[in-house]
């Protein structure tokens, strides 16, 4: 037996630098001059590397920092062409992951690659890809850098176009978990199929249709080896003895019953026609006890929708969301931070900031139950006009709105979201009455003359930080903050302009009032400078009323830029599509090198 | 197995980047499928204007450097195209969370340009653009033969610029 195993380790042995030999070589005999000149390579790099130093004010020390005085996180990616085929492959390394990444991307690797050809309708992908169905309601593979966000899928991937008008995608995989290889205990697979119809080109009669349908749906499953798990339920009850009162708890134990499939499907349909559009999208996902929901046996429904008007100078828009209960994830033990594994995407029906005092309470989307509202107008009042001046004035009013929905009890002994039960009942586009967040915001932006622009911004927001900071589901800890933002810009000559933004934050509640002035000196196309302080004011304990300043440098070369900051970093969530990663305090110089090719 | 491809994968990029020494020609653009602004497929492969130069410009509705690169050749982009003729094509980012909002912003501010949704990044990740405005230039021959990341005020002079070089036949470079 031992022989036997020792003579299939040497077999092994052999195989892989013949394998490696002719695999390094088949590729150089095959392109030969005639197939090279189809040949092109692109890709691009980022590379931002941080060096610590300790800070008193901020309580930043060597001990603190884990003795970990420098982070860089870098990728490379690069793209091979040739006609129908690519190839693509992302190197990426953390040594070590920059503060506020997690620990678990300590590494360097290469996390994606694929090979890709198209014959015909048909394009196949094998390796790693990311892929969405409609808005992502059910399924949706994609990559932030600056969150540290990935979940992209490995396997197979398809689409083809059986007749004009019509696209059908399929894919099966496995999700990316920081460097960990897949194994059966480590996480599920994936396996979805989506169809887009677009009547106009499928239907002779709507070619020259002014009204374009496109018509959407698809359906995904996941499959899990799932672990043997079970929960205690307590049940008190009192015995007389005598005189004597006696209470008992009785301590239960039962399993959970735990699927090992987990469907959903979602059906959705675009209609446009010139300025007017309306998408919506509709999705269900099946019995899913996982750790998001604190394993209830609940289905999980979303509701996705938006309508918009405009034509030139004047548009307006408006999207409403229902989820409840939408988490949905290749591992159903997997939650907290980052969000790893995640199957689906949960737009945040709120506006993304640009200015970083309206990005300081920003909202994450909350997956077990959310109702969103969102209302947009912009209009530009026309150039020449008294208001509007020679270069018109763009005014754009904002609101958007985030709420639980209305759970109620499923019978009376049962209290609302009971592990190892139907956890809740909610009516389809129940509104609760926990306010998780509210944001309205009124911009002006006016060109004076040539040289002279201005923007300012008001925002009134509401944040509840008890249910985006700490997922504790209640009202008791909103922030109620103003936001003013005056943004000048000042044009010497052609080349060189001055830009001057000044913040304010004001509220009573968490750190309490801030200011803030940016000044930013422009030398185009290549030069970039900048000076930066955020003071916290309004702090009400006195000895933390700290000022976050920073000095910036960048130059830009074509497509290569170097930037260096040094100063503080303010600690905070930053968000990327409703996902946010918290960000801790940092004072240190900052390098990002990036470059495409 | 997976070191294998990758070390085949590479060996193919060091090949192809040996042989492109030899000839300096722009890369024609990738063919990836995006959407219009009334949800129709559009193929980027088919981004053209008649033998004219294209500016093809990545942004997001979130990003504020890119609205101001809007609004900065929107103010000048009709003597742009009576001079040069050429195109732009505005590429949003903006992913199924704000990709509803193109276009009522775009109108809204008056923008007219060609308008592009690129909502889960396809074409950002083939163009190996990392963050937006990043801005390729394309001559009549659809090749990207001058690209820039970022934009300061008066960036937008060095594009036309670029584009002047082209139709001329100067070297850009």
């Amino acid at each position: 037996m031992l022989n036997f195993l020792k003579e299939d380790k040497l077999k092994k042995v052999y195989l892989v630098p013949t394998l490696l030999l002719a695999l390094v070589f088949l590729p150089a005999f095959l392109f030969s001059q005639s197939f090279l000149e189809g040949s092109k390579v692109s890709g691009n790099t980022q590379i931002d590397a941080q060096v610590y130093s300790e800070d008193s004010k901020l309580g930043i020390t060597d001990s603190t920092l884990n003795y970990k005085k420098f982070g860089m996180n870098g990728f490379t990616n690069v793209r091979y062409t040739n006609g129908n085929f690519s190839a693509y492959m992302r190197v990426e390394g953390f040594l070590n992951p920059m503060i506020g990444y997690d620990n678990r991307y300590e590494g360097i690797g290469v996390p994606y690659w694929n090979v890709n050809y198209k014959i015909g309708n048909l394009e196949m992908t094998a390796g790693h890809f990311y892929e969405q169905f409609g808005s992502g309601l059910i399924l949706r593979g994609w990559e932030e850098w600056t969150l540290g966000y990935d979940n992209n899928i490995y396997g197979f991937n398809a689409k083809y176009s059986p007749a004009k008008g019509v696209m059908i995608k399929g894919l099966v995989g496995v999700q990316r978990y920081f460097w960990e290889p897949y194994t059966p205990d480590s996480r599920g697979i994936v396996k979805g199929i989506d169809g887009d119809f677009y009547l106009n080109d499928m239907f002779k009669g709507m070619n020259d249709a002014k009204t374009k349908i496109t018509l959407g749906g698809s359906f995904v499953s996941k499959y899990e080896k799932v672990p043997t798990m079970g929960f205690t339920r307590d049940s008190a009850y009192t015995v007389i003895i005598g005189d004597d009162t006696v209470n008992w708890v009785k301590k239960t134990t039962y399993q959970y019953n735990l699927p090992h499939n987990v469907g959903s499907w979602a059906a959705r349909m675009n209609i446009a026609n010139g300025g007017f559009s309306l998408y919506a999208e509709y999705a269900e996902k099946g019995n899913d006890p996982n750790a998001t929901n604190d394993y209830i046996y609940l289905k999980g429904q979303a509701l996705y929708s938006t309508v918009s008007f405009s034509k030139k100078g004047f548009g307006i828009f408006f999207s409403t969301k229902w989820i409840n209960n939408m988490s949905y994830k290749s591992k159903l033990t997997e939650s907290g931070n980052p969000p790893m594994l995640d199957i689906n995407y949960l737009p945040a029906t709120t506006k993304v900031h640009q200015y970083s005092f309206a990005a300081m309470y920003p909202y994450a989307t909350q997956p077990n139950g959310e109702f969103g509202l969102q209302g947009e107008i912009v209009y530009t009042i026309p150039k020449k006009s008294v208001l509007g001046g020679k270069y018109g004035t763009t005014i754009t009013v904002n609101y958007s709105l985030a709420n639980s929905i209305k759970k109620e009890q499923i019978s009376p002994e049962i209290p609302i979201d009971s592990t190892g039960t139907d956890g809740y009942k909610s009516k389809f586009f129940s509104f609760g009455d926990i306010p998780f967040y509210r944001d309205l915001s009124v911009k002006f932006e006016h060109k004076f003359n040539k040289t002279f622009k201005a923007k300012a911004v008001y925002y009134n927001q509401t944040y509840n930080q008890h249910v985006i900071e700490d997922e504790i589901y209640d009202k008791n800890e909103l922030v109620y903050a103003h936001i003013g933002v005056l943004d000048l810009t000042y044009k010497f000559t052609h080349k060189k302009s001055l830009r001057v933004e000044m913040q304010g934050l004001w509220t009573k509640e968490d750190k309490g009032n801030w200011a803030a002035m940016t000044l930013e000196y422009n030398v185009a196309p290549k030069w970039s400078f900048a000076v930066m302080d955020e003071w916290n004011y309004g702090n009400n304990n006195k000895d933390i009323r700290i000022h976050y300043y920073n000095i910036a440098f960048g130059y830009t070369e074509k497509t290569n830029r170097i930037s260096i900051r040094y100063g503080r970093q303010r600690e905070g969530l930053l968000c990327v599509g409703g996902v946010c990663r918290y960000v801790p305090n940092s004072t240190g110089l900052t390098i990002t090198l990036t470059s495409s090719f | 197995m997976k070191n294998l491809l990758l070390v085949s994968l590479l060996a193919l990029f060091v090949t192809t980047g040996y042989s492109q020494e030899k000839k300096e020609v722009g890369q024609k653009l990738p063919s990836v499928e995006v959407k219009t602004l009334d949800g129709t497929a559009f193929n980027t492969a088919d981004i053209s204007n008649n033998g004219k130069p294209v500016i093809i410009c990545f942004w997001a509705t979130w990003c504020k450097p890119c609205i101001k690169e809007h609004d900065a050749i929107n103010d000048v982009y009709e003597d742009w195209v009576e001079e040069t003729g050429v195109k732009l094509y505005s590429v949003s980012i903006d992913n199924s969370r704000s990709s509803s909002r193109v276009q009522p912003f775009v109108n809204g501010k008056g923008w007219e340009f060609e308008f592009l949704l690129d909502v889960n990044g396809d074409f950002k990740r083939a163009m190996g653009v990392n963050v937006p405005p990043h801005t390729f230039i394309l001559n009549g021959n659809n090749e990207i033969v001058w690209q820039h990341v970022g934009y300061l005020d008066g960036d937008e002079d060095e594009y036309i610029e670029i584009v002047k070089k082209i139709i001329k036949g100067e070297d850009i470079n």
